[in-house]
């Protein structure tokens, strides 16, 4: 289990929280690798499938990060991913699947350090959780042909 | 459909990925992915030998897709858009990787990096087989710009969008505008007098014929985007006709309520029927309406009969609802001083001798409360200790940056006390004096030259014993507490960002720094942009600064402001959303998502059926996605980010090469 290194996609909004990760990288934060990042312009973009997609694909993990609460670049986009994906977090418990495999965050455009943070540890909080228990014959662990 | 011809560029950004990312084996595995034709890497893809080496291979290889892996896209994206446009591919056929940002400069380990950077290279490579090419649109400009905030900073850009030729409307919540500055009595270094080097400017204002001034009035919504917006202005009502008064003053002498003067921070009165100084511009009386008679209980009107002549005074006046249509917005809504209540150990409101910086400001000028003496309870303090960084750089208060102002200004103040008191004992705690300006440096040698003593150290309690107050520290120069007397404390407060702006950014979405300033687009390059195109930051509000810093990035704001009303056009969003009429069953759920209003449903004719389905107003479409989220047929799908897009990107980004 020591050895297991999640495979974590996050979903980032390109306002505030993908650059915030680009401030993380100017500033040379250090974090885990293990997060591979798809840039939406908002999270109001996310459609839930996104997200079973990535784990029955593979995915240990899936991070949805946006603007702050109030802060969103297009005023209402992260109120409505918020509802939305509460309510999927519920359903992808009733899938099987452990619900803190799915996470959300909101970093803004100046929190670079708060990106290395969240990283770390949403990598180590689905490290503990093992291996995705469901995922598709063609999924990502197998190499590529 | 023509077959994908992709190029793929790698950039080793000299050393900044090359160093952690094997670049070689980056592009013999892009090399291999189905569609690739070209695969190179290059030193700085950026660079014009760089941009030339993709121009070179579209009109050699006909590629039609290009993708770059290097830094963020939010660094370059419109650089390679502009080099393949000026190959002849369309400029949305382009998908950047980056692996540098968030790869080569947060992972040291090449294996790592190098792999996730495979990750990355392969899902850039799989959307952009499926970009279509998206066509760009112009629209009109309003050939117009708002000014938010009319102290220094916001007369400084309105003159200078005004001089340019457009019409300002320059916008100001105090009846007054002047801000912060008026309220100065000398400027550091040269020890300007504030009022004479301002009051010339807010003549010009007042004079210019391309500014419209809007004093007393408020910012109450915000609509449109750049090149249009739409603003509300709430006009509060003065209470008297500020085009017909003439400043006589007549008026005032007759007005029996008195109010504190906030102008003189407090020090003294003035009438609820007032001019908030005497170069007041608009030059014209106005009443408050919290504490005169007639608005409060209907009674008194005595201004009314006073004003016989001019008629100029309307009781009965009501606010005004303004709505204004311009191109661009300069936000420049100032600061307020940090609240030293907050740090009752100082004994700020305890002792009237505990005085903040801007209230020394308003003694020691001749338009002030005491005309310029300095006198202290009716006497003339023999002691004076001045106490910097209250309030900044100063985790207890949430307040963890520097000033900037503070150490010039107490040095400036320390000269004034030495002018005015030749036989004073001066005293300066300071952490750290920082003269970093033009003259500074000079000007802090100068002061210290006049018996200031500089102690090192921070005051932790200001505490009065028999007639004088006691500053107690820790000199730590000399490795000792010390207790050093007073008749006088100045504290030299910081800078805040002002609390009356925050709706105001909310309304603009315009972020925020962690230290609660606005946010510019890039620390460096980019100091005036917003994140909102068309929205520009002047002054303090962007963080705290001094009035040379303030002009500078005023005249940029104001030269950034001019750039989309000079073209007269500004591009539409291009990657917008669009709807499969023939998959759309009109459920209106984009309609109520799209925060623009941007969707409607409407009968079209598709071939021999007539059917209602969604359509997108293309201008007003702000490409933000939560139509294409929401959609129960995936009819409508924002450009460049469609569900086969996204979805494919998900399959190809995690999997081991």
């Amino acid at each position: 289990m020591s050895s297991f290194e999640p495979k974590i996609v996050a979903f980032l909004c390109n306002w505030c929280t993908y650059a915030g990760a680009d401030l993380a990288g100017t500033s040379r934060y250090q974090y885990p690798p293990n997060v591979r990042v798809i840039r939406v312009m908002c999270s109001s973009r996310i459609n839930p499938a996104f997200i079973i997609n990535a784990l029955l694909e593979g995915a240990d993990g899936v991070l949805v990060s946006g603007c702050h609460p109030g802060e969103c670049h297009y005023t209402s986009g992260n109120y409505m991913a918020r509802r939305r994906l509460v309510l999927l977090r519920r359903m992808i418990e009733y899938m099987g699947i452990h619900p803190d495999r799915f996470r959300m965050s909101w970093v803004s455009a100046s929190e670079g350090a708060k990106w290395a943070d969240v990283v770390k540890e949403v990598t180590e909080a689905v490290k503990v959780l093992g291996p995705n228990e469901i995922k598709r014959e063609q999924a990502w662990m197998q190499p590529s042909l | 459909m023509a077959s994908k011809r992709i190029g793929v560029y790698i950039c080793h950004c000299g050393v900044n990925i090359a160093q952690n990312v094997r670049i070689d084996e980056l592009r013999q595995f892009a090399a291999g992915l189905p569609g690739v034709r070209v695969a190179q890497n290059y030193m700085y893809m950026c660079s014009e030998p760089g941009q030339e080496m993709i121009r070179k291979d579209i009109a050699e290889n006909g590629l039609n897709r290009i993708v770059v892996v290097a830094c963020s896209p939010r660094m370059h994206e419109p650089t390679f858009r502009n080099a393949i446009k000026s190959a002849g591919l369309n400029p949305y056929c382009l998908e950047i990787a980056n692996i540098r940002e968030q790869c080569s400069w947060v992972h040291k380990d090449p294996d790592v990096a190098t792999a996730k950077a495979k990750g990355l290279l392969a899902a850039a490579v799989t959307k952009v087989a499926l970009l279509e090419p998206l066509e760009e649109r112009e629209v009109p400009v309003t050939r117009s710009a708002m000014v938010i905030g009319g102290g220094i900073a916001g007369i400084q850009a309105a003159l200078d969008i005004a001089d340019s030729g457009f019409k300002t409307y320059l916008v100001e919540k105090e009846p007054s505008i002047g801000g912060h500055m008026m309220q100065l009595d000398k400027t550091f270094p040269t020890l300007d007098c504030s009022a004479c080097i301002l009051t010339p400017k807010m003549a010009d204002i007042k004079n210019h014929p391309n500014i419209e001034l809007l004093a007393y009035s408020e910012v109450t919504d915000v609509k449109g985007f750049v090149g249009n917006f739409k603003v509300t202005v709430r006009r509060k009502p003065r209470y008297i006709d500020e085009t017909i008064c003439n400043a006589c003053g007549t008026c005032a002498s007759y007005c029996a309520i008195a109010i504190k003067d906030t102008f003189n921070e407090g020090l003294s009165k003035l009438q609820a029927l007032h001019i908030p100084f005497p170069q007041a511009i608009p030059a014209a009386y106005v009443i408050d309406p919290l504490a005169c008679r007639y608005t409060r209980e209907g009674t008194c009107r005595q201004c009314e009969q006073v004003c016989k002549e001019l008629n100029a005074i309307n009781l009965d006046m009501q606010e005004q609802m303004v709505e204004l249509d311009v191109g661009t917005i300069i936000v420049s809504t100032g600061f307020q001083t940090f609240d030293p209540n907050r740090k009752p150990e100082l004994g700020y409101g305890r002792y009237d001798n505990v005085i903040t910086g801007m209230e020394f400001e308003r003694i020691v000028s001749a338009s002030g409360p005491n005309q310029g003496q300095l006198l202290i309870n009716g006497k003339k303090p023999e002691e004076v200790v001045f106490i910097q960084c209250v309030g900044s750089r100063d985790k207890t208060v949430g307040n963890e940056y520097c000033s900037r102002v503070c150490c010039m200004y107490t040095a400036k103040h320390a000269h004034l006390v030495r002018e005015k008191l030749p036989d004073a004992k001066i005293t300066i705690f300071y952490i750290d004096v920082r003269a970093f300006g033009k003259g500074y440096e000079e000007f802090y040698d100068r002061v210290k030259g006049e018996e200031v003593y500089y102690r090192r150290g921070n005051v932790s309690e200001v505490y009065r014993k028999g007639d004088k107050l006691i500053c107690r520290a820790e000199d730590t120069l000399l490795g000792q507490a010390v207790e050093v007397p007073a008749d006088l404390v100045v504290l030299a407060v910081g800078i805040e960002p002002a609390a009356a702006a925050r709706d105001l950014g909310r309304q603009l979405k315009l972020s925020n720094s962690p230290d609660g300033f606005f946010l510019e687009a890039h620390p460096k390059l980019r100091p005036v942009d917003t994140g909102s195109d068309g929205v520009f930051l002047a002054g303090c509000c962007q963080g705290p600064k001094d009035i040379p810093d303030t002009v500078a990035q005023a005249s940029a704001s104001a030269a950034k402001a001019v750039i989309p009303l000079a073209r007269g056009t500004v591009k539409t969003e291009t990657m917008v959303a669009r709807v499969r009429a023939e998959a759309c069953r009109a459920c209106g759920y984009c309609v109520d998502a799209c925060p623009y209003d941007a969707i409607e449903l409407g009968e079209i004719q598709l071939g021999r059926v007539r059917k209602t389905v969604a359509t997108v107003n293309e201008v007003l479409c702000k490409s933000c996605g939560a139509c294409s989220a929401v959609c129960l047929s995936g009819a409508i799908q924002q450009s460049g980010f469609t569900d086969d897009q996204l979805l494919a990107v998900i399959g190809a980004i995690g999997k081991e090469y």
